[in-house]
């Protein structure tokens, strides 16, 4: 985050492993939410505990998720896993790297742990306010990142993400053998399938939050501070 | 920048038609199909050879065990052998064996049992659970004695899927010989019944659904899986591209 020299309001923002993350996980889970889609439509009821079939009580029925939104379109299990099993090791592995990185390298120490009374009610009020009147900082303010922003990307790295991934593991009959704790932690196969399908939603609505912030926040800029690691500092308001 | 949700529709469509041709490719499919010889190699990495599969209490199994696939078999061969109460049925062991074998139900009855409280998964997402009783596999691998150049073993079923093919499925070794492996004859202490594939079936603990062959009728030991079917180990492996490696 030192800014760099000319011009002088383009600064480094997002260091390599950061941005390569964040384009593979664009692709990734684009993947693995349209294939999982074509999964789950292969049976579309949800059970708690440990076992759960036609017979059994569903939390959960729906029809079909439609052909425009699965993948592949038309229905075809075999490929709808085929896409997923790939895509998902790729994905945790790159988790993985990410979050040794990141906290190795000091990027969650640096930009993403709470600073001293910023977590003070006031402080966290004060946040939410700004931002729900998309009152942005500017100018060097803009490298940090508030609150809200904060929670929600730990949130993500070190749970959400990881939830899913653990969740989708414990639906593996091999995995159960290997790792027979992960069914325990999760109540039973069929607990962990809801969940899995419930994280996913939770997902897609953090990226849905998460890229209207990009296109309120000027989405030429984010993107490219993405893409090429370079910011420019928002303008002080008059 | 203006998006409407039409546009976003067909944006979406647009990219996964996309995908729908990179997987017509065919560098993309074997990257794709490849994936699962990663899960298994994982897998067996990460797990003992003879971890067990979850096993249950009573109280947690299934108030109905659900029957998928074939329901009833309904071949003049297959409905002559249920009528004599499978009396007249025989269970082949041959290929790569020292010993083949013919087996009937009342000989498999008297050889040493494993009863086991296991869940049944389906590639579709489903779960049951449900109470097997069946003779292990390795018994009967012993007893006829397995060749050195054996490395599969393969279900031939009596159910036709249609044009006279029979339903077959395919094990490695680890999976044969591991102690949950079982040939079922019982379900929550009753005869198998024919939705479930009486009179035996499969039972391998540790992979979906679709590896658990019902209505068993010949046991064949093998090399390659190349000459069976169309050369991958299983009827919906060959017809649907489903996964040779079924644990996950």
């Amino acid at each position: 985050m030192e800014p760099h020299h000319a011009p002088a309001d383009l600064v480094r923002r997002h260091r390599g492993p950061t941005r390569l993350w964040h384009w593979l996980n664009a692709l990734l889970l684009y993947i693995l939410f349209t294939s999982g889609l074509g999964i789950f439509n292969a049976h579309p009821r949800l059970y708690w505990g440990q076992y759960g079939a036609n017979f059994d009580h569903a939390w959960l029925e729906l029809d079909r998720f439609p052909g425009w939104i699965t993948l592949p379109a038309l229905y075809n299990l075999a490929l709808s896993r085929h896409w997923h099993l790939t895509a998902a090791p790729i994905f945790a592995f790159a988790l993985l790297f990410y979050m040794v990185w990141s906290l190795a390298g000091g990027h969650i120490a640096r930009d993403l742990a709470f600073r001293r009374g910023e977590l003070a009610p006031r402080h966290v009020w004060q946040d939410i306010c700004d931002h729900a009147r998309l009152r942005f900082p500017t100018g060097a303010a803009a490298l940090r990142y508030n609150v809200l922003q904060k929670a929600s990307y730990i949130a993500v790295i070190f749970l959400a993400l990881p939830l899913l991934i653990l969740t989708g593991l414990t639906m593996s009959p091999g995995m159960n053998a290997a790792w027979p704790w992960l069914v325990d932690l999760f109540g039973g196969r069929q607990s962990a399938r809801s969940i899995h399908f419930l994280a996913a939603f939770a997902l897609v609505a953090f990226f849905l939050v998460h890229i209207v912030m990009v296109l309120l926040a000027g989405p030429v800029n984010e993107i490219m501070s993405m893409i090429t690691g370079r910011y420019r500092l928002p303008k002080d308001r008059p | 920048m203006i998006l409407t949700r039409r546009t976003l529709l067909l944006g979406a469509a647009a990219t996964l038609a996309g995908c729908d041709r990179i997987a017509r490719q065919s560098l993309a499919r074997d990257i794709l199909f490849s994936a699962d010889n990663f899960h298994q190699w994982a897998q067996r990495t990460i797990m003992a050879r003879d971890a067990l599969a979850q096993e249950f209490r009573p109280e947690q199994i299934s108030p109905i065990f659900r029957a998928n696939g074939t329901a009833n078999p309904n071949t003049p061969a297959y409905k002559a052998l249920w009528r004599s109460g499978f009396a007249d049925w025989r269970l082949r062991v041959d290929g790569l064996v020292a010993r083949p074998l013919s087996l009937s139900l009342s000989q498999l009855h008297a050889l040493p049992h494993r009863e086991q409280i296991t869940r049944h998964d389906c590639v579709e997402g489903w779960s049951a659970i449900g109470k097997w009783r069946g003779v292990p596999l390795k018994l009967l691998l012993d007893g006829a004695g397995l060749r050195d150049r054996a490395r599969y073993i393969v279900f031939h079923c009596a159910d036709d899927m249609g044009g006279g093919t029979a339903y077959y499925e395919s094990i490695d070794l680890i999976d044969a010989f591991h102690p949950q492996t079982i040939l079922a004859f019982a379900l929550n202490d009753r005869p198998l019944s024919v939705a479930n594939g009486a009179p035996l079936r499969l039972r391998v603990e540790r992979q979906l659904g679709y590896k658990q062959a019902k209505y068993l009728m010949r046991i064949e030991a093998v090399e390659s899986l190349l000459t069976i079917g169309r050369g991958k180990g299983g009827f919906w492996e060959d017809r649907a591209n489903y996964d040779w490696y079924a644990g996950i």
